[in-house]
């Protein structure tokens, strides 16, 4: 009985780790970036929601015309030595319109008793675009930049969204309600409907990745671009084109992982980080490279942290980050580090 | 300018502090195949990148008669395309996804005109269409990265050692197809090491030694030409 229990509480956890180790696996190959901060899009998510069901306009919405205000400066300063008007509109729309739409729609909606998918799309709405200014502000600059000094920018990215969560939601832990209340019995089992939409979300994610990949030209030259960077570039795929989808994607994928883990933990400003590192150990498993392993070791994390949360809960974070050590001999041992070709 | 489709003057590239080409001036008609040959380590490759975008450099690239855009992204839109040394392809993807990507900067429409016109010029990559292209062989991979290129609708086709590695045979069978591209209005630019080969294709050729022209002229002169003969064809054929 408790076994059953664990296991789904396992499961649950590990979906989201899921999403989020392939959000990493998603920027690594693309991108070769580490990105740290997948975390914190989380939190962001988790706490917009939250404030979302207060009724309150999220302080995320400012934080979002801020960073689009920012990354709009870096347009500007990069276009110092001219531009076409083609450009400076699309600047414009992209980093100073979009973000005052959103603001614009959150300060009608919010007030509302919104459904709470409703809710929770808004909130997404408001994160995703997020990444396109993370990109544009930290990683654009340093498109050439060795894989170390990538992670380097990463951790400041972290540490400065991390604070910037402080300072716009405050050190209190919110949760949000969750996106249906009722609960099912199957046999043995009780099942929250919160679980069945993380379930629902992680498997359409997926999917949806997949046919991304497989069928669409865009998420082929993303493939390319992790295969063959200069071959990418010879055919005429931007390097600015793919980091702003993989960014986009990523995004989008923690929005939905703070939507769904909202409701099921207290979430604080600095919350995101451990959840981040969860779907990073995963990707690691996974060798920053592999969609289907990084997913099977995102559940197998899950439930390795219920089940030791169980047992000896004092080290449940010691057990689930060593599980990274022999992972980390093996690869080193087995040499099958990817190289490009 | 004369109508020249490239025009090249006083192209210089360095890696680091030491310069690779010297100021090198060229220039090249529509419709034509010219040809680049020269000892390894002369600096061919180079140039060929040099025009594509992919290093820099300083000196003027007269495209179509404009300066050609900054970025390697704009001049696959403006019509020139590499084919580089190594190839450079998606090994992991299939061939199918490998020529579909050529095709990224172009419409849907245009993609499937070029598609089909590229698998009736390369009848082997139709049959391995599904395969990994890592997995096909040399000559194949060759034919692959040139239907890439073509998937691209190039006006100028930059190839970097097509025949490298290749067997005698299949070498021969690159050739003509790069001669036989020219029938469709595409130029192109062959940097070969194989110099009696190309220069039998080609309109017009350049030796380079040491990153500077050191002699250029039709190619059925330059096939004849004593002192090339000497070093880079071999004295009798």
């Amino acid at each position: 009985m408790i076994a059953t229990f664990l296991i789904q509480d396992g499961v649950t956890n590990g979906a989201i780790y899921a999403l989020l180790g392939l959000a990493l696996v998603l920027l690594f190959s693309v991108t070769r970036v580490i990105f740290i901060p997948q975390g914190e899009f989380v939190a962001y998510g988790a706490l917009t929601l939250a404030l979302l069901d207060g009724g309150k306009v999220p302080a995320t919405t400012s934080l979002l015309v801020c960073f689009g205000a920012v990354a709009f400066l870096f347009d500007l300063w990069s276009m110092r030595r001219g531009t076409d008007v083609g450009t400076f509109v699309r600047s414009l729309a992209l980093n100073l319109v979009l973000p005052g739409v959103i603001y614009g729609i959150t300060i009608v909606l919010a007030p509302l008793d919104l459904p709470s998918v409703a809710k929770a799309l808004l909130t997404i709405l408001i994160i995703t675009p997020m990444g396109v200014y993370v990109y544009r502000i930290a990683y654009r600059p340093l498109a050439d930049a060795s894989v170390l000094v990538l992670l380097i920018a990463s951790v400041g990215v972290h540490l400065a969204m991390m604070g910037l969560g402080l300072v716009f939601f405050g050190a209190e832990g919110l949760r949000a309600e969750p996106l249906a209340d009722d609960n099912y019995t199957i046999g043995a089992l009780m099942v929250s409907a919160q679980s069945l939409c993380i379930y629902g979300a992680t498997i359409a994610i997926i999917v949806g990745l997949y046919m991304f990949f497989e069928r669409t030209l865009l998420g082929k030259a993303l493939r390319a671009t992790a295969v063959n960077r200069l071959g990418a570039r010879l055919v005429g795929v931007r390097t600015h084109l793919t980091g702003v989808t993989a960014f986009t994607l990523a995004a989008a994928i923690g929005a939905v992982s703070g939507v769904l883990i909202g409701p099921i933990t207290t979430i604080y400003y600095d919350t995101g980080f451990l959840i981040g590192l969860k779907g990073f150990v995963a990707a690691i498993i996974g060798g920053l490279a592999s969609f289907p392993i990084t997913a099977i070791a995102a559940i197998g994390v899950g439930l390795v942290e219920s089940f030791s949360s169980f047992f000896a809960s004092s080290y449940k974070e010691v057990i689930v980050f060593g599980l990274i050590i022999p992972v980390l001999i093996w690869l080193s041992l087995s040499g099958g580090f990817h190289e490009e070709e | 300018m004369s109508g020249n489709l490239l025009e090249l003057s006083d192209l210089h590239v360095s890696y680091g502090r030491a310069e690779v080409l010297h100021g090198i001036s060229m220039s090249m008609k529509p419709g034509s195949i010219v040809t680049v040959i020269g000892a390894n380590g002369a600096g061919k490759s180079t140039l060929l990148n040099a025009i594509m975008g992919i290093v820099p450099s300083s000196g003027t690239i007269i495209y179509d008669g404009a300066p050609v855009p900054r970025s390697v992204e704009g001049r696959v839109a403006t019509g020139l395309c590499l084919v580089p040394e190594k190839r450079e392809l998606f090994s992991t993807m299939s061939v199918e996804d490998n020529i579909e990507l050529g095709g990224f900067l172009r419409s849907t429409t245009e993609r499937a005109e070029t598609r089909e016109d590229v698998y009736t010029r390369f009848p082997r990559l139709a049959e391995r269409r599904k395969q990994l292209a890592g997995t096909l062989s040399g000559g194949e991979r060759q034919m692959l990265a040139l239907a890439r290129a073509l998937m691209s609708r190039p006006r100028l086709l930059l190839l970097d050692e097509p025949s490298l590695g290749l067997a005698p045979k299949i070498v021969i069978d690159i050739l003509n197809i790069v001669s036989e591209l020219r029938k469709t209005g595409v130029s192109i630019l062959l940097v070969e090491q194989n110099a009696r080969a190309a220069l039998e294709i080609a309109d017009e050729g350049y030796l380079v030694e040491l990153g500077e022209v050191r002699l250029s002229g039709p190619a059925s002169e330059m096939a004849v030409n004593p002192a090339l003969m000497e070093s880079y064809l071999g004295s009798h054929s």
